[in-house]
């Protein structure tokens, strides 16, 4: 048993790694499905998008071939549109509302006609917004994840010239770093960012941290309004012993270095165990087994009902052969010459309250890898260090994106503790909005 | 087993389902391969005048994906030689005497034209004759076609010539370019015709190239009015159909159903509707003679449903439930019922009842669906809700009479009776 990379060929790569969920390749067949929506009135889909898309516009005007207004009406309502069709979980949200369902009838592949409603509006760069004259109001915004880019272009619209401090060396936040490669590729995340700045008015300062190389008392000084979207970051720890073990990686870094370093370079065990079951976990399971782990394992404490990740998620993790372990709970992680050999776990059930309770039986896995996915902590020093009201981290704000600071405002994960992009370009809008209102 | 074979003037067929006079039946390749599948006869193409066609000739109307919806045409009539057509109708007959053959003329405006042409296609061995009254593009420029179905004088004129010759049943095809197909039917009869057969092609431009700028089918940068037909065309068709088979003088003639015809369904509307025998062409040309086996057996099990053993059984029995509007029972009411299980809340039937019909639908808000009831009392019985909801008798109409008696429009003004007061 051993951690190593390079397991795979370059064609291997390219083939474990290619799109999950390919496009139309034809107007023809997006019109088949196109053809198929019954344009419902106050749609279900609608209504269960954050960001409220008017998705039987966008069909419609797929079937009359208005391919530019079709793009239009999802990118005015968000404007990561092109992204969120590849990486939304639209199962739990506007396919899963899709009136058809109720049929037992498929849904309308509402993401795969939104994907080819915009990707030529964002690969060809179709100027389809323009922004007001500048107003000579300055905001900063601190990331450029989906957040921080969906606000940048609403102020940006309406004349705002605004600065993007970015820690990271590219844009996208989550969707670049720390999504499975298979939904989205970094080239991909790098044409949206573009198109998106496209409008003008926003510029993106790379590799500059909050708390590191910009503080908010200089921002609040050179601009009149600052927006935080710094997201969550910090895997949480499991607080168990054998956690410093060679072999125990977080998931987040995990995803992290095979968004940022190439799958070859990826080490991977023979014998994986992923502990988690929210969206992160099953994208660290599916990737290590793509990268050519032998045997990976989800353990998770709890059972079906009260995992985090949809099932159209736990369906990719057990067609790419990953096993699952319900109602165990990470015990210890027990290694041999400073690596990790064994997972043992106990055994739990549920009581009536859905409390977890021990059973006294004890399952032992033998691993090479752990990867751990048991959420992602708010960055609590920053936020504390710059006295912003918080609840254990995660930024308090009031009902117009404002935090306890004034001209201060937030909204994203950094805000509620790790949501969808989708959420994040929601909450984007709304401080835009918020921030407007304070400016003018 | 029903018997869903046809006697149309003496003229039989296994089943009464023909080919029309099209591209379709223009020569023996395609009426034998046609007869093969099971088709019970054809309509051989127009014979007469020499013409020559022009590229290209087709254009169609699709509709939410679907393809040919309607279809257009601006073939002439056969510009194939004479001879060959004739040769080639003899042998087809040969090879299969059990099925019908008519052939279609269409000869020049002047009676020996007319007589020399039915003379030498009677000499085929042919068992009918259709006279094209009906063309509605190129031949019309020339007197003939349409234009001579347009004008009852000259159809009347026209029958007369063929009467005189024909030896064999005559069947007058009728245009409906015209705001009535009976002036035309009636001179038909009168003049001697044996049955009439309808409705022809409708004059139509099916639309226009949004980059070209030209209408379509584009023949080098021009384009001409041709022949609309497909399933966008029954709803006319049987509309032309019923006021054949209510006048008193054009009912007495059997009638060959022609528009739009695509199934079995379809086929049993026209029947139900006056139509002995069927004529089908763009379902043919859309997907090949093989729609034929369906449609036997799809009306022969409709028959053993309906326990009919012949189609003459059914033949224009809802001719008489079709009445002028002042006859219609104004005391009849229905409602509309939503079932909550069956509802999908697709909101459909309430946008459509607001913005386009009577606001009789409540809208009660929910995340994410939406409930939708009737308010009874508003609800006129329109069926529109019913006709675009997407579920299968989600949406029911039942009846909530007025009143017991039936009360027709006249008697209501007789009556002084309240108008709508909103």
């Amino acid at each position: 048993m051993t951690i190593r990379n390079n397991r795979l060929t370059a064609d291997e790569y390219k083939e474990q790694f290619s799109d999950i969920r390919p496009p139309f390749e034809t107007y023809d067949a997006a019109l088949v499905e196109a053809n198929r929506c019954l344009y419902c009135y106050d749609a279900p889909c609608t209504k269960s998008c954050p960001t409220g898309i008017d998705v039987p516009k966008f069909i419609k005007q797929i079937t009359t071939e208005n391919l530019r207004g079709s793009a239009y009406t999802i990118l005015v309502s968000n404007i990561m549109g092109g992204g969120c069709a590849k990486v939304c979980p639209v199962e739990k949200l506007c396919e899963g509302a899709c009136v058809y369902n109720l049929m037992e009838e498929e849904a309308i592949p509402i993401a795969r006609l939104q994907r080819f409603a915009t990707e030529r509006a964002i690969q060809e760069q179709w100027p389809l917004f323009t922004r007001k004259p500048s107003t000579g109001k300055k905001v900063a915004v601190i990331g450029a994840g989906p957040s921080g880019l969906s606000c940048a272009h609403a102020l940006s619209r309406e004349g705002v010239d605004v600065t993007i401090y970015e820690k990271e060396s590219k844009g996208g936040g989550l969707m670049t770093y720390g999504i499975a490669a298979y939904k989205v590729t970094p080239q991909f995340c790098q044409e949206e960012v573009d198109y998106i700045t496209s409008i003008g008015g926003i510029e993106i300062v790379y590799n500059q941290e909050l708390g590191k190389h910009i503080s908010l008392d200089t921002l609040q000084k050179n601009y009149d309004a600052v927006y935080l979207a710094f997201g969550v970051g910090l895997a949480r720890q499991l607080e168990i012993p054998g956690e410093q073990l060679h072999g125990v990686v977080d998931a987040i870094s995990f995803i992290y270095d095979i968004r940022t370093k190439g799958y070859p370079a990826i080490p991977v065990g023979d014998q994986v165990a992923v502990i988690g079951m929210g969206m992160t976990a099953i994208d660290a399971a599916t990737q290590a087994k793509r990268l050519g782990a032998k045997e990976v394992t989800l353990v998770y404490r709890r059972t079906q009902q009260e995992m985090s990740c949809t099932e159209a998620e736990l369906n990719i993790a057990k067609l790419d052969g990953c096993k699952i372990v319900w109602l165990a709970a990470p015990k210890e992680i027990v290694g041999e010459d400073g690596k990790a050999t064994q997972l043992v776990c106990n055994i739990v059930k549920l009581d009536v309250t859905g409390a977890m309770v021990a059973t006294g039986e004890i399952i032992t896995l033998a691993v090479d890898m752990v990867i751990k996915a048991a959420g992602q902590m708010p960055f609590e020093e920053l936020v504390y260090s710059n006295q912003l009201d918080n609840n254990k981290g995660k930024v308090i704000i009031d009902g117009n994106s404002t935090t306890s600071i004034q001209g201060v405002f937030a909204g994203g994960d950094c805000v509620n503790g790790g949501k969808e992009v989708v959420d994040a370009v929601q909450a984007g809008k709304d401080s835009a909005k918020a921030i407007l209102q304070y400016l003018f | 087993m029903a018997d869903i074979s046809a006697n149309f003037l003496g003229i039989k067929s296994p089943n009464p389902f023909w080919l029309a006079s099209a591209p379709p039946t223009d020569k023996q390749i395609n009426v034998l391969r046609a007869f093969e599948a099971g088709w019970g006869g054809v309509v051989w193409k127009t014979l007469g005048s020499q013409v020559k066609n022009v590229s290209s000739r087709y254009s169609a109307v699709d509709y939410n994906g679907r393809r040919v919806m309607g279809f257009n045409n601006i073939e002439l009539i056969s510009d194939r030689p004479l001879d060959i057509n004739l040769k080639e109708i003899k042998e087809c007959v040969r090879l299969f005497p059990d099925r019908a053959m008519i052939v279609s003329l269409m000869a020049d405006n002047d009676r020996n034209s007319w007589h020399e042409l039915i003379k030498k296609v009677e000499d085929t061995g042919a068992h009918g004759l259709e006279l094209n009254f009906g063309c509605p593009h190129g031949m019309t420029e020339r007197g003939m076609g349409a234009a001579v179905g347009q004008d009852p004088d000259i159809a009347r004129k026209v029958v007369e010539w063929v009467m005189e010759a024909a030896t064999i049943p005559v069947i007058t095809k009728l245009t409906p370019n015209v705001h009535s197909v009976v002036p035309t039917g009636r001179a038909a009869v009168e003049a001697g015709t044996h049955a009439l057969s309808l409705i022809n092609t409708i004059q139509s431009v099916t639309g226009v190239d949004l980059d070209t700028f030209v209408p379509n089918p584009n023949v080098g940068g021009k384009s001409t009015f041709g022949g609309y037909c497909g399933p966008a065309v029954k709803p006319i068709a049987l509309k032309m159909l019923t006021t054949i088979g209510q006048d008193r003088v054009t009912s007495a003639v059997p009638v060959s159903g022609i528009g739009g015809i695509e199934t079995w369904k379809d086929a049993v509307e026209f029947m139900l509707l006056g139509a002995t025998t069927l004529q089908v062409c763009t379902a043919a040309m859309k997907y090949g003679f093989r729609i034929i086996e369906d449609m036997c057996d799809g009306l022969n099990n409709w028959m053993n449903e309906k326990g009919f053993q012949t189609i003459d059984e059914f033949i224009g029995r809802s001719l008489s439930t079709l009445t002028n509007w002042e006859e219609l029972d104004m005391n009849f009411h229905i409602v509309a019922h939503i079932n909550q299980d069956k509802c999908i809340h697709c909101g459909l039937c309430y946008i459509g009842c607001e913005d386009g019909s009577h606001q009789a639908i409540n809208l009660s808000y929910g995340n994410p669906y939406n409930t939708y009831s009737i308010k009874e009392d508003e609800c006129v019985g329109c069926n529109l809700c019913q006709l675009v909801c997407p579920v299968d008798n989600c949406i029911t109409m039942t009846e909530q009479r007025k009143g017991d008696e039936y009360l027709n429009w006249k008697e209501f003004q007789r009556r002084g009776l309240p108008l709508n007061d909103h």
